[in-house]
Order: structure tokens, then sequence, then C-alpha cells
């Protein structure tokens, strides 16, 4: 069973979980430095992620909103990369045995190369892979390689996807199915979207792989809404955006009680 | 639309088509974030419905005649040739409406979005050309438009962000990245990922994912047809060079398209050379691009080590983009089209030479195809004929180019 279906599972038992909501936790890999980075990994993974997306910095992130725009902007200027990515997942695994998922644009994939990119993600400890910008009708040489290799392909399912392309997507899609919660960009809303729970529904109407709901969610009572029809939220500007507002040095330590505040075990 | 009506109204429409998948060789495709996989399939349901419909043909032709001002004279430039033998020829589109070959492309993608019952508009604009036209498409067919512009652009192309205004457009500052082009796309695209429901977007170039590359093309093609047309009346045989500045590439693919089987033509794009070939500092794709994904679609990208795309420079905002249209990475990989680069002081000497032998004050982008040809006059043989397209005017570049040239108002020739 790979990491993230054990994870999962895990959340599904009540007997190894109790009743704790699921959390995927996003950050942007070298934001604010590589070395800091890692050791915000590392803090959200002991404050209780259930699963840790490493976004990788890329110049034009057309789909995240303003603030991982900006992480994005910082980590580049601090010479972060996808090679510099997947050298955190390297040095992190050593330490944690949390489900990493990379959470990348394409063009820096395949610029690196298909096959470069699904070897040297294996071998640093990632567990799986989700291309913002590569639908499925893009993804067979990908999906091809990171199935060869053993590691998951998320796919994205929005409140604009037909079923025969949700049914595509539960077929090919492995580790869990990233539900987008509402229309437009990455970002911290006031509330769940009402077009969260009509996506999660088709999608478990179709296929038992797990559920993480992710856009605008950004409150524990955020993350406890979404956990009663999905199996995880996912949360990621918000995170930023307490990783950005740190004094430095505090970044770990901030980003390890806020996680650990999401999961609902601190005040 | 029953089957028997499956006819091409228009020899504009459906002659060269992509595969399926919206690629043209390797190049093009669908490279977007799964919220707009939906829409740009709609899109394109939509597209390929309308153009074989003679209605929406007849209006959209019925406007190019009576709103834009079609067809644009062809004139010769025998002043700038004389004493060379070289007959050039010049496509006239920066006597459209509006002031560039933009609106041929903005007014047939209005009248989709409103077929499609959009009921607003966001576009991207550079030098402020198809943001005028498509504010200008918008207000003729009652649509709300927002364009999206680089914050370093709307300082250079002050004139045209005014224009947008007066004609009830809601101009967006971006103040992201490199606050050009590619970040007035990035924005734009933000915008319609929020809004798929209402909002239509008109991109302004062979760009973006399927199936806006060939669309653009097909609206734009009109250049070309009227250019072949023009020249075998006014020459009695076809050019033996067209030669169009190439951005994202609407422009050129619009003139090229009608020549593209014709073996005897040669087919040269010019792009920004910039200060100079080296990262950062150009815009010139085929000098130092790569394959890669920008935009959603896969074409030549200038990128660094780690895939992502580097800055550029043109003086010409037009032309300031780090992609170009994927059908012209494969006509060049084929071998059908070729690519050159004008440098940004060579430019402005090409928009001087014509403003002064030939009383046509050019867009600095077309600039860069005038240019190539007065750098390149010299090489030709007499009885060569030349065609270039002008693809717009430079009444928007008069303020940048006295800046540059650091010209006080003295009412003295320069």
């Amino acid at each position: 069973m790979s990491r993230l279906a054990a994870a999962f599972a895990r959340l599904r038992d009540p007997l190894a979980n109790n009743g704790d909501p699921g959390l995927v936790a996003y950050i942007t890999a070298g934001d604010p430095n590589f070395d800091t980075s890692c050791e915000i990994v590392r803090a959200i993974a002991r404050g209780g992620a259930d699963v840790i997306e490493i976004g990788v910095p890329f110049s034009d992130p057309i789909a995240d909103g303003p603030v991982i725009q900006r992480a994005s902007e910082r980590a580049l200027a601090a010479g972060g990369s996808l090679t510099s990515a997947l050298e955190l997942v390297r040095r992190v695994r050593a330490d944690i045995d949390t489900p990493i998922v990379l959470f990348t644009y394409v063009n820096p994939v395949l610029r690196m190369g298909t096959g470069a990119f699904v070897a040297a993600a294996a071998d640093a400890g990632v567990d799986g892979a989700l291309m913002l910008d590569l639908p499925i009708e893009e993804s067979d040489e990908m999906h091809a390689a990171l199935d060869r290799a053993g590691l998951d392909q998320i796919f994205l399912i929005s409140p604009t996807t037909a079923e025969p392309r949700l049914r595509r997507a539960a077929e090919l899609g492995r580790g869990f199915l990233y539900a987008i919660s509402r229309l437009g960009v990455t970002g911290t809303r006031d509330a769940v979207s009402h077009t969260a729970r009509p996506v999660v529904d088709a999608i478990r109407a179709i296929t038992g792989l797990p559920v993480a709901l992710g856009f605008g969610i950004g409150r524990p009572e955020h993350v406890r809404e979404a956990y009663q029809y999905a199996d995880a939220a996912v949360v990621g500007s918000a995170l930023v955006q307490v990783i950005a507002d740190s004094s430095p040095g505090q970044e770990a330590t901030d980003a390890e009680r806020f996680v650990g505040w999401l999961k609902g075990r601190m005040p | 639309m029953p089957s028997s009506l499956h006819v091409n109204p228009s020899p504009l429409f459906g002659k060269r088509d992509p595969d399926s998948r919206g690629y043209f060789g390797e190049f093009g495709g669908r490279f977007i974030p799964e919220t707009l996989v939906a829409p740009v399939e709609a899109l394109t349901a939509a597209y390929f419905e309308a153009r074989r419909d003679p209605e929406f043909v007849a209006e959209l032709e019925h406007l190019l005649a009576t709103f834009v001002g079609r067809p644009t004279p062809l004139y010769e430039a025998r002043n700038a040739t004389a004493g060379t033998g070289v007959r050039l020829f010049l496509k006239r589109e920066d006597l459209a409406h509006t002031g560039a070959h933009k609106i041929n492309n903005a007014i047939g993608q209005a009248l989709l979005a409103r077929r499609m019952g959009k009921t607003r508009v966001v576009a991207e604009t550079g030098a402020g050309q198809h943001g005028v036209a498509t504010a200008t498409a918008c207000a003729l067919l009652g649509l709300e438009c927002i364009v999206y512009m680089g914050a370093q652009d709307m300082a250079r192309q002050a004139l045209n962000v005014f224009r947008m205004q007066m004609l009830g457009a809601t101009v967006t500052s971006v103040d992201a990245g490199s606050q050009t082009l590619k970040d007035a796309i990035n924005e734009a695209m933000r915008d319609w990922v929020a809004n798929v429901a209402t909002t239509s977007y008109v991109l302004g170039s062979v760009l973006g994912p399927h199936p806006y590359p060939l669309m653009v093309r097909e609206f734009q093609s009109v250049i070309g047809a009227e250019a072949r047309a023009q020249m075998l009346d006014a020459a009695g045989r076809l050019p033996d060079l067209v030669v169009a500045c190439v951005g994202g590439g609407s422009n050129a693919m619009g003139i090229f398209d009608a020549f593209i089987g014709d073996p005897s033509v040669q087919l040269l794009g010019v792009e920004a050379g910039g200060r100079a070939i080296a990262d950062g500092e150009h815009a010139a794709r085929f000098a130092g691009g790569a394959p890669g994904v920008l935009h959603g679609t896969r074409s030549l990208l200038l990128q660094d080590t780690h895939g992502n795309v580097l800055p550029t420079h043109s003086v010409s905002a037009g032309l300031d983009y780090p992609s170009v249209g994927p059908e012209h990475a494969w006509l060049a990989s084929i071998g059908r089209t070729r690519y050159d680069w004008i440098d940004d002081d060579a430019a402005l000497d090409g928009f001087g030479w014509i403003a002064r032998l030939e009383g046509i004050l050019p867009a600095l982008e077309s600039s860069h195809a005038i240019a190539w040809v007065q750098r390149h006059v010299q090489t030709f043989k007499a009885g060569d004929v030349v065609l270039v397209n002008v693809s717009g005017r430079g009444d928007k570049d008069v303020d940048s180019i006295r800046a540059r040239l650091g010209l006080a108002v003295t009412g003295t020739p320069v």
C-alpha cells in the first residue's frame, strides 16, 4: 500500500483515527528559503498534517491567487526550482513518514524531462504528483511514467468537470482525487463554497478513491465542515500567509501551531 | 445544426485545422487548469458551429466591410525603394478601424461571445491595440469589457489606456511579474477561471489552448486573402517574399495563411531583437527559445534551465512576449516559414525610413518588419516583389519614441 493510500485508510479507520479531520497542508518549496522550508515541512508533519503538498515555484502560476503567487516569487528569488524542491523532499524524507505530493505547473517538469523527473521524484521519496495545467487529455506519457515508478498521479476535479472526464480521472487517478471547491484561483475565503459538496458527491457517486477538498479553505471550522463529506481538506494560501507573516526564524514554529489549530488540536 | 449545412461558407474557415487535440505537429494542444477544460471545450464547439453558419459569417463580413473598413488598401512604397529595382508593397492594416489588425479578431470573437450568451468579456493587451479593439467590439455589441494590462505597458501606452476607458472598458493594471503582456494574460486567465459562466476570454493572438491559435488565425486570415488578390491585381504576380512582425504572431499568420500553398512565396517572420540576444534582453523565440508550455500551448519558449519563463524586452510592447504561436513553431519546423530578428535601434530606423519617405507612421511592432526590409534591400534582385504587413499605425508610439530619442518639441524634422 502506498503512503498516500495508507494515510487515507488510517483517516477512515475509526480505531486509528479518533475523529480528527483529515488535513492536506500545502507550502511552496523554498519559501522563504531552502533551509527554512525544510524546517517548515518537518514542523507541519509534527503539527499533524496527514499529507503534505510541496508546491514547486513557477514564474507564471496562472491557477494561483496572490498569496501563493508571492510565495512563488519569494522562492524563485531565493533560488528555488523543481530541482531544489526535489532536494527538499529528499532531505525531509529522512525525518518524516508523512506522504508528500508535488504540486507543480507542467513546464518545469517538461524542461527536466518526464523520465528524469519521475526518476528523481521517486528517488527523493515523493509519493505523488499533481500537475495543475496537465489535463487528463495531455497526461498519457506522464501517467505511464509515474505508474511505472509506483508514484500516484493526482487529478483535479472542478465544479465544471463533466461526468465522462470525472470517470476517466477516477480510473487513472491514484492516491486521492483533489476536489476544487469553487471556480477561481487558490486563496482563502470566509466560508466553504456552496459548490463544494456537489463536487464531492459527484466524485463519491463514481469512485471509492479518497477525496481531498481544496481552494478557499483556511480555518478549523472549514476543515471540519469539509471532513463531513470529504476525506480531507487542503489548506494552502492560509498556511503560506502564516509563513509570510512570521518573524524570521519563527516560520516553522508558527506553521506547526497553525496546522495543529486547523486539526483542532489547540485552542 | 443539420449536416446538410456542413459547408464552409467562407474560404477563410476550415481549410487547415490542427488535429482533434489542437496540435500542429508537435506544437499546440491544451495545457489548462481543470476548471477551464469545460469552457474551452464549449468554446471550441461553438466556434466550429459558428464558422460553418452562413449567418455568422455574413454578419462578420458585413461588420468587416462597414465597421472595420475592409478591404484595407495595398500600397506600393516607391520612394523608399527608389533606385533598387525592388517593388515593395505595404498591406495597410494600420488603416483598419482602431488602427491595427487586432480588430479583425476582436470582432469575430465578440460575435462568438454574444452567440454563446456571454455578457462579459475579458481580454489582455500589450501595446493596447488588442485592448482597444476588444473594447470597441464590446461597445458595438453591448458586452461588458475588462482589459488586463501590465503596469509597465500602461505607462508606455497611456494613450491606448484612455481610448479603452472612453469606449467603456475597465482597464485593470497588472503589477505582478514583469508587468507586461505575459502577466496580463496570467491575470485574464485567472479572471476567466473565476467567471466562466458569464465570461468569454477574447485572446488577442494565435496563442493559448486550442481552439485559440486556429480561431485567431482564421479571423485574421482575411488579411492574406485580400493581400494575395491585391498583389495579383497590382503586380500581376505573387510576391517573392512576405514579411511580418511576430509577437504572438497573429498578423503574421493572418497574412502568411493565403500564401502557404504557394511554394514560390517565401514567408519571413521578424521577432524583437530588443537590446541584444541575451537572456532577458530580447523576445526572439526562434533565436533563444526551446519547446515549452506557457498559457495553455506548447511552442517555443524563452525559459531558463528550470523551466521558468524568462523576462523579455522590446521597445515595442506588442512583441514583448516570451512565447510564440504554435503554428509558427510548426511551420518553421517543416521549413515553410523562417524567422529573423531586428533590434530596438534598427526598428526605430525602419520607422523613420517609412515615415519620412512614404508619409506613414507605422507601429513600432510593424516597424520591425519594415526595418528588416530596409536592412536587406540591397540583397534583393531587381524586379523582386516584397510584401510587408503594416500591422498597425504608430500614433500610440509617438510619445515613447520622442522620449527615447530625447527630443523636445521644436518644430524641426527629426
